[in-house]
């Protein structure tokens, strides 16, 4: 019943459509595609995946996740090289990057224990506050983050002949880490962790009085979304070449926020489908509109969305599919199960 | 029947209490929900708690859980001082409780509701796996969900159930595992008849050394669970005994059983 074989079987076929499609996307779009929009919408979608897992399935919003990416972005140069002559201490990347992810789940893993006592709008201040904090840090200490300036010259390496940076390469090594914590996420759901943390969300004090340690589970999932976060931050350090304390700022924290939530928190694909939204309105609402009118853009999506679909995009689309399905049994079936369940039920 | 006492006569000569409660208080702010509590339950001991809304009934079981720390007294679980240990802490040592108001987690289905009960009081509870088909907790999840009688609706999530059905979980939570003591909070208010009987069947059912006590409005009830009665009343214990001497006893005739609640 559990091989993965059978595991395998259960998966419905749009997902296999999708998955090859993402596979071949580089084949035929432009490097600005590949890399830009590509790359990027997989970058932030694990940034805001790493937030889904904490208030999707834990209850728990965090607006820190950037921050964490944002350690694992700093790590790189300080250890790594830079251009900037500060620091650089020039470990092997072998070395460097995982120790940059496990920085920042540590990092994340603090952020859990200072947050998880407090509940609801008070776990969102905490988080906005280390957010903060972080970004005055970074900004105005030079000595290890460089102040105002940060760091450039960040390389993405190269091996196997083939430079990481280069936009196929580089798209597929994202696609390689969104899939891979997809995959986990999606299988951790079911998982014995996975079943505490969503009960944990319903009902922590019947947790307790199971003989569960609430908080301990709950900082474990800071810890496990640090780990996500951390993989993020590392490739946007690499897509950039650069990192600085505008990498981190407060807007940044809010994106990621407003894409966790207007892609939807029900399901693992939520975040992905808000990324891709932001990076589309980022990179083409400027032919439209001036730059400084991009927040706004932001904002107002955000809201409609918000508004007509608590669910977020996830929750459109299987509005939109019911519908179909409806139309499809001549209204045979009129109760449609309401959101996430479906795709859960789908996948899992 | 038999087998049972011998039981309790083995723990009661070995001096074993399940439960002893020292000068246990709770203030809420101006307000005394438990005034300088004195009780000792023995192990096995199967104890009916009556009294009037707003008797302390609930903040005794809170106290006794940890679910609200004492204002002053000392909890001694199996002769250990829990007093401050984490609610958690407890459970791991064979305390269980129901609630009055079920706390069940709605979006998740009766057998995963019952799986993370077995799971909490063994180990693996961070486990990254799925449990598999051989997996020992969901056996156990399993054979409870059989025992409270919802295997019509085991993959059901919780908030599809009836009433009846939510009460009927809520104790299969706290039977899972090894329980050495449990607390029931009124768990046969708002049933039907035959909910109720189905109550009582599992309550009998359970193996003799479990104790636990019961909250319980109905006499009727409590009489056919219990071995002894403990009425409360403003927040102090008001008498103790048997269920003969309790119903027979002037004083809470007048209050309880005569007067209406
Ligand atoms: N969390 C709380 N905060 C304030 N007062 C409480 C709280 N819990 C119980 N009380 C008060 O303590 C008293 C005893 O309540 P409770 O133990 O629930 O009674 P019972 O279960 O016997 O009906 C009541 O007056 C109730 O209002
Ligand atoms: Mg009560």
């Amino acid at each position: 019943m559990t091989t993965p074989r059978s595991y395998l079987g259960q998966i419905q076929p749009g997902w296999w459509v999708l998955a090859a499609f993402l596979l071949v996307y580089p084949w035929f779009a432009t490097n600005f595609f590949t890399y830009q929009i590509g790359g990027y919408t997989l970058i932030l979608g694990m940034i805001a995946l790493s937030l889904m897992v904490l208030a999707g399935y834990g209850g728990m919003v965090s607006l820190a996740q950037i921050t964490v990416a944002g350690v694992a972005a700093y790590t790189l140069p300080i250890f790594g090289e830079n251009s900037v002559g500060v620091l650089g201490l020039g470990w092997p990347e072998w070395v460097l990057y995982p120790f940059a992810i496990l920085i920042a789940a540590v990092f994340s893993t603090l952020v859990g224990l200072i947050s998880v006592r407090t509940e609801g709008i008070y776990t969102i201040m905490i988080t906005l506050a280390i957010a903060v904090s972080f970004f005055f840090f970074a900004r105005q200490n030079y000595a290890l983050f460089n102040g105002f300036q940060g760091f450039s010259g960040v390389d993405a390496p190269s091996f196997w002949g083939i430079y990481w940076r280069d936009p196929m390469p580089f798209y597929y090594l994202c696609l390689a880490c969104a899939a891979f914590f997809f995959c986990a996420t999606v299988y951790g759901a079911r998982s014995t962790f996975g079943l505490t943390l969503q009960a944990i969300r319903d009902n922590p004090r019947r947790m307790g009085a199971l003989g569960y340690n609430v908080t301990a589970h709950r900082v474990y999932a800071f810890f496990l979304a640090g780990l996500i976060a951390g993989t993020a931050g590392v490739l946007l350090v690499l897509f950039n070449g650069r990192v600085s304390p505008g990498t981190i700022g407060v807007d940044i924290a809010i994106d990621i926020l407003v894409i966790a939530v207007v892609g939807g928190l029900r399901h693992p694909i939520g975040p992905f489908l808000g990324a891709l939204a932001f990076v589309l309105l980022e990179n083409f609402a400027i032919d439209l509109i001036d730059r400084e009118r991009f927040n706004t853009v932001i904002g107002m999506a955000f809201l409609l969305v918000v508004f007509f679909s608590p669910d977020g995009l996830i929750g459109l689309w299987q509005k939109a599919a019911a519908k179909m399905r409806r139309r499809d049994n001549h209204g045979a079936k009129p109760t449609v199960k309401s959101t996430g369940e479906e795709t859960q039920a789908d996948l899992a | 029947m038999k087998s049972r006492t011998d039981a309790l006569t083995r723990l009661q000569s070995a001096g074993q209490y399940a439960l002893e409660l020292e000068a246990v208080s709770r203030h809420f702010g101006a307000l005394v929900a438990l005034a300088d509590i004195n009780v000792a339950v023995k192990a096995g001991e199967r104890r009916a708690v009556l009294g009037s809304n707003g008797a302390g009934k609930t903040t005794l079981f809170n106290a006794i859980t940890g679910d609200f720390p004492v204002t002053t007294g000392r909890v001694r679980f199996f002769g250990e001082d829990v007093t401050d240990l984490p609610v958690h802490d407890r459970i791991r040592r064979g305390l269980r409780r129901t609630y009055q108001i079920s706390q069940l987690f709605e979006n998740l289905s009766v057998i995963d509701n019952l799986y993370l009960a077995c799971r909490g009081v063994s180990q693996n509870r961070f486990a990254l796996r799925r449990p598999g088909p051989s997996d020992a907790r969901r056996a156990m999840a399993q054979t409870l969900c059989e025992l409270v009688h919802l295997q019509d609706v085991r993959d059901a999530d919780v908030s599809t159930l009836s009433y009846g059905q939510q009460r009927q979980l809520e104790i299969g939570l706290a039977l899972a595992g090894a329980p050495r003591f449990i607390l029931f909070d009124e768990p046969a208010a708002g049933l039907s008849p035959t909910e109720r009987v189905e109550l009582i069947e599992i309550l009998q059912a359970l193996p003799s050394h479990i104790g636990y006590i019961i909250i319980e409005h109905d006499m009727d009830v409590a009489l056919r669970v219990a071995d002894t009665v403990t009425m409360m009343h403003n927040g102090r214990i008001f008498k103790e005994g048997t269920p003969e001497e309790i119903e027979s006893d002037p004083e809470v005739q007048a209050l309880y059983l005569g007067g209406g609640h």
